[in-house]
């Protein structure tokens, strides 16, 4: 196991800094002087424009900003977003409600996913099965941002279930509704993840024996066939977190919850690239971390992975 | 125990202990091998595609989402066929009107008719899930190819590297890119990023098919043969991998037709001059309380849309995958 974390975080190390590189060099290889953007529609006089550029090691070499980059980004210096803030200082104070969004929207998706998969899978074809699917179906189809409208108008101003927005006063109940058209989405994959994996195990030899030997159905079900069904669910949670970060972005501007992806909202919405690029590039380490702690997860769960 | 079991003795000979369950053939009543093992001669042999068109060809819900596809490329092909209304001729007076004779679904705030909006905004998303697809497919498949065939270093330069682009979310990678290509934002670029970031997951679904297929008896034969490495990728391999591929292209169609919506919704997609759904839901949102039906058909045109390709997706899957087929 120790063998397997190790080789799982040296493998982590390529990847990130080729991730970095990659998001570094599209955005400042792409044509576009950011120092004249800068200066808006008037222009900079080339000697205000040289000290910027100094100033933001945009004179060195491609590599050499790259290297400074790096180096910032290990320090927790973000740069400064167009409004003048320290993007470090934007990212704290909002990270700490994605994360409960996120882990709500998680365990949203996860339980329900699951849940009704689980009962979908165990009565393949049945009505509760088919009304599901074209559930699912309609889920995946609608994109988020017309689920977050829809639901916005008919819990929050109809029928005044839940706040409409969220502002300051972040709490469960008022992070309910966000997080359940964040989640709804990939709780449509879950539930049809679950629900073919199910089905598929259902008719695998262990349950055949299992049933053979005289265990319960329930015992059969919960201990053998959830179990080996899980496996599947869990990586695709562990990759289902990139499109909840990217899902968050526009749930969090409908619900105008002061999270990360509020914050990339409105930096998209100024045309602040900068931020853009540094909170972008936060969301990819922590997705490339919560990947990597999938993986042992996923290792624990499975002992063919870790021998393998 | 497989002294109890012995052939070629008459069942009076054996010494079978008498508690004991046993069973052999008996000698007198041979089985007919030729009808257990004999093909079906009435039934002309299939390949994969008859066979999966004979699975598809009776499922209504292919013949349902194919029609919808139909359509909808039929109206972003030649959207004047639908309507006569300029989707850019919008006059304040109309502003939210209801529906009116020649205008089936109303109006927006500007006062553009919303009908001939939706009709004129098929051809953006179309346009970018199918360019998209086949951009992903045709990197994808080539890379993945490359790397499932020949193995060894290259397959370890380009897996890793498929890996990079592949570490960093779809929506998030499109969302740097388009905001910082402030002045080309239009249907090229969109795609072009989503298949920039989009590639990896069909190189992979590829390799994996290609490293099963290579290890077949066919293609030693042509290796044997003498047939190119070449030769045999593009004439062996690529053909008999390409089942999987087709199957994640159709439903990555509606994931990509989305994400254009996405990016066109947060003002980094698609210009405003483009009439496209995800602009339109967009200018919808503050008129959702008052004006429902500037949102719903926009939102309803992007859905139905999508959820045709999905449910293509699914009847492809079936009918390809005969390990996903039902029982």
């Amino acid at each position: 196991m120790a063998w397997y974390v190790a080789r799982r975080v040296l493998q982590l190390i390529p990847v990130f800094l080729g991730a970095t590189l990659l998001i570094y060099s599209l955005v400042f290889l792409l044509p576009g002087d950011p120092i004249q953007a800068l200066g808006g529609e008037r222009g900079l006089s080339p000697a205000v424009a040289d000290q910027l550029r100094a100033h933001y090691n945009l004179d060195k070499p491609f590599i050499v900003q790259y290297l400074l980059y790096l180096k910032g980004l290990f320090s927790f210096d973000l740069g400064v977003s167009f409004s003048g803030r320290e993007v470090s200082d934007i990212i704290a104070q909002a990270f700490p409600t994605t994360l409960e969004l996120a882990v709500m929207a998680l365990i949203i998706e996860a339980v329900l996913g699951i849940g009704v998969g689980l009962i979908a899978g165990l009565r393949k074809g049945g009505i509760f099965d088919a009304t599901f699917l074209v559930v699912s179906l309609l889920v995946i189809a609608v994109p988020i941002f017309v689920i977050g409208f829809v639901a916005q108008f008919v819990f929050g101003v109809k029928l005044g279930w839940f706040p409409t927005t969220v502002g300051s006063d972040v709490s469960v109940y008022t992070l309910m509704l966000p997080a359940l058209v964040l989640g709804s989405v990939s709780f449509a994959y879950v539930m049809r993840l679950t629900r073919t994996t199910v089905a598929e195990n259902l008719s695998a030899d262990y349950v055949r024996t299992a049933t053979a030997k005289g265990l319960g159905r329930r015992r059969v079900i919960n201990v053998h066939v959830l179990r080996n069904s899980l496996i599947p669910v869990v990586t695709f949670l562990g990759v289902d977190l990139g499109a909840l970060m990217g899902g968050a972005i526009v749930t969090e501007g409908i619900f105008n919850v002061p999270g990360i992806g509020n914050a990339l909202y409105h930096a998209i919405k100024a045309q602040d690239s900068p931020s853009v690029v540094s909170i972008v590039t936060v969301l990819v380490i922590v997705f490339l971390l919560a990947n990597l702690l999938v993986d042992l997860l996923y290792a624990v769960l499975d002992p063919r992975i870790r021998y393998a | 125990m497989p002294e109890n079991i012995p052939t070629g003795v008459s069942a009076a000979e054996r010494t079978v202990r008498p508690t004991q369950m046993h069973f052999f053939a008996q000698e007198d009543q041979p089985i007919a091998l030729a009808s257990v093992d004999a093909p079906k001669e009435d039934v002309p042999p299939t390949s994969l595609w008859k066979d999966a068109w004979n699975q598809v060809k009776v499922r209504p819900l292919f013949w349902v989402s194919a029609a919808l596809i139909l359509l909808v490329v039929l109206v972003a092909a030649f959207p004047q066929l639908f309507t006569s209304v300029d989707p850019r001729q919008c006059d304040l007076v109309d502003n939210y009107g209801p529906p009116s004779d020649g205008h089936p679904f109303g109006f927006t705030r500007q006062g553009c008719d919303i009908y001939s909006r939706v009709i004129y905004g098929a051809r953006a998303s179309v346009v970018v899930g199918l360019v998209t697809t086949i951009g992903v497919v045709v990197l994808g498949a080539i890379i993945g190819g490359i790397a499932g065939f020949y193995g060894r270093w290259v397959d370890s330069v380009l897996s890793r590297i498929g890996d990079i682009f592949f570490a960093i979310p779809l929506l998030l990678a499109a969302i740097v890119v388009m905001s910082v290509l402030s002045d080309d934002r239009n249907v090229w670029t969109v795609s072009g990023v989503l298949i920039i970031f989009g590639w990896p997951q069909i190189a992979r679904i590829t390799r994996g098919a290609v490293l099963t297929v290579r290890s077949s008896e066919f293609v030693t034969a042509s290796e044997a043969l003498g047939l190119s490495r070449p030769g045999i990728l593009a004439r062996h391999i690529m053909p008999n991998s390409i089942a999987p591929i087709i199957v994640i292209a159709t439903v990555s169609l509606g994931t990509f037709i989305v994400a254009e919506a996405t990016l066109s919704y947060l003002g980094i997609g698609l210009p405003p001059t483009t009439v496209s759904w995800g602009g339109d839901i967009s200018l919808a949102q503050s008129a959702i309380r008052t004006n429902a039906q500037v949102l719903f058909y926009p939102a309803g045109a992007l859905g139905l849309t999508v959820l045709s390709f999905m449910m293509m997706g699914d009847v492809v899957r079936d009918a390809l995958d005969p390990k996903a087929r039902k029982r």
